[in-house]
């Protein structure tokens, strides 16, 4: 009687406390339910999407390398999300992040921040933590 | 000693290496057809093929990349579509010498009449069908496809592989943004092959192998065929590991494995490292010179070649049938040029303009 839907997870959720991250990490707790990576830098926190720019796959993280690396056609990224190597034309995608009231993280996947748009100088797309 | 043999591939083995080294094979094929394909060559080709494959099963990690399922029919395309090559190629040359002689072809030798396609061709290839049905049925049974856990979106294999008919294109992907590999290099090669009886409407040396009437086309059609696509396909299936980086045929594919890759984009070599301007702000002065380039690229080959050494070519084919050629030829040239520019300097893209996703 009722359709076959794939009950998707909120595109907005929230990420607990910016305490709960450590600086300088790469954080995967959001990685496999909602494809988002949360990083702490000296600048701030942002929340960097886990899709490849060149084709769509997913990227993982090497730590050893310090590095984003995409295992289908090599692209690689910086932290910070800024492309590097391989064939991909542009960085990796921010999500907009805020602080909810209650001082959580609020990230809010159906806002992107392009870096190649000049987006990511938007005061959404970063938290000044 | 056999360990320093595959040591000596091992490190023999880079993208440029293999792609330089097929070319240069491919290069003598066309131009001693006649020498490669007699028995006193071609049985020690085989023979060594056979034994870089016996050599390859003493290693544990070969026999794991060339065994498993998916790659089986790679394997067996190796000598299945070499041996088609060599059977027309073989054919052809001896054709070659009969015409020569003045004897009649084989073909001709064989019947004088034209015959139908119905029964005589659709007998055959309804024999033929049975046999790969029969073949299919077999394999199904004998290798299990190799069916992994459930899909999930947030986790991706690595590597990634497309399935083996498409490895090509995904090799093709390293070089190239998706658009253009992915959608207008297939679709020029679909063109592109429908074209060819438009092209090429020669009724002359038609119905019978041969080589020498019909070079060109012979060895335009064989380059696109084993370099730009089973060459690709061998190297995106066995020498492709993880994070797609390169490995050579006997090195365990570690993960960790670092190869530096960065690329560098046309306008960066211009603006930033060339004038030492830094970038222009507006993508279209940012990538003028990339975009004249590629313009060039298609019209200077196109109509300094109509001037001169094909001016007898354009005078038989009319503007337009020489036009789409060259276009044709261009661009499947285009796919070798772009990746010895990456591997000579790095270049990622001549074009590149991210701001409505256009790379070239
Ligand atoms: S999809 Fe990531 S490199 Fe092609």
């Amino acid at each position: 009687m009722f359709p076959n839907v794939l009950f998707e997870p909120p595109t907005s959720f929230k990420a607990g406390f910016p305490s709960d991250y450590e600086i300088g990490t790469v954080d995967m707790r959001w990685k496999d339910k909602f494809g988002v990576f949360i990083i702490r830098s000296a600048e701030g926190l942002y929340a960097l999407s886990n899709v490849c720019t060149h084709l769509g796959c997913t990227v993982n993280w090497l730590g050893g390398e310090n590095k984003f690396k995409c295992p289908c056609h090599g692209s690689g990224y910086y932290k910070n999300g800024i492309n590097f190597e391989g064939p991909t034309p542009r960085p990796l995608e921010r999500f907009a992040v805020s602080l909810a009231e209650d001082g959580q993280i609020l990230i809010d996947k159906s806002k992107k921040y392009q870096q190649e748009k000049g987006q990511w100088n938007d005061p959404n797309s970063f938290l000044n933590v | 000693m056999i360990e320093a043999v595959k040591q000596a591939i091992n490190s023999f083995s880079s993208p440029v290496t293999i792609f330089s080294a097929s070319l240069a094979m491919f290069a003598l094929f066309v131009l001693f057809p006649r020498q490669i394909t007699s028995p006193w060559c071609t049985v020690p080709i085989l023979l060594l093929v056979l034994a870089f494959f016996a050599v390859g099963l003493t290693d544990e990690h070969f026999v794991k990349i060339v065994t498993a399922p998916d790659n089986v029919p790679i394997v067996a395309m190796i000598f299945i579509a070499g041996y088609f090559t060599w059977y027309a190629m073989r054919k052809a040359c001896l054709n070659d010498a009969r015409l020569e002689r003045g004897e009649p072809t084989f073909e001709k030798t064989e019947t004088d009449e034209k015959v139908l396609v119905f029964p005589y061709l659709i007998y055959i290839e309804f024999v033929v069908a049975l046999v790969y049905a029969i073949g299919l049925v077999l394999w199904s049974i004998l290798l299990k496809a190799p069916l992994e856990e459930p899909a999930n979106p947030t986790v991706a294999p690595n590597p990634s592989k497309a399935p083996w008919y498409f490895l090509g294109l995904q090799e093709m992907l390293v070089y190239f943004d998706p658009w253009i590999a992915g959608v207008l290099f297939p679709t020029l090669i679909i063109i592109g092959l429908c074209a060819i009886p438009y092209i090429d409407r020669d009724p002359q040396p038609a119905g019978f192998y041969c080589y020498k009437q019909r070079r060109p086309m012979v060895i335009v059609f064989l380059f696109g065929y084993w370099i730009l696509w089973i060459l690709l396909i061998l190297v995106g299936t066995f020498l492709r590991g993880p994070n797609w980086n390169f490995f050579g045929p006997f090195e365990v594919w570690d993960v960790h494995k670092v190869v530096p890759l960065v690329n560098v984009n046309l306008s960066d070599f211009i603006f930033i490292k060339g004038l030492g301007w830094g970038l222009p702000k507006q993508w279209f002065l940012r990538e003028a010179p990339g975009i004249l380039l590629c313009l060039l690229y298609f019209m200077v080959p196109t109509t300094v070649a109509a001037k001169t050494w094909l001016k007898k070519l354009v005078e038989k084919l009319g503007p337009v049938r020489y036009s789409v050629l060259m276009i044709l030829l261009l661009s499947m040239l285009a796919l070798p040029i772009k990746m010895y520019l990456r591997w000579a300097f790095n270049l990622k893209y001549i074009v590149a303009i991210p701001e409505f996703f256009f790379n070239i």
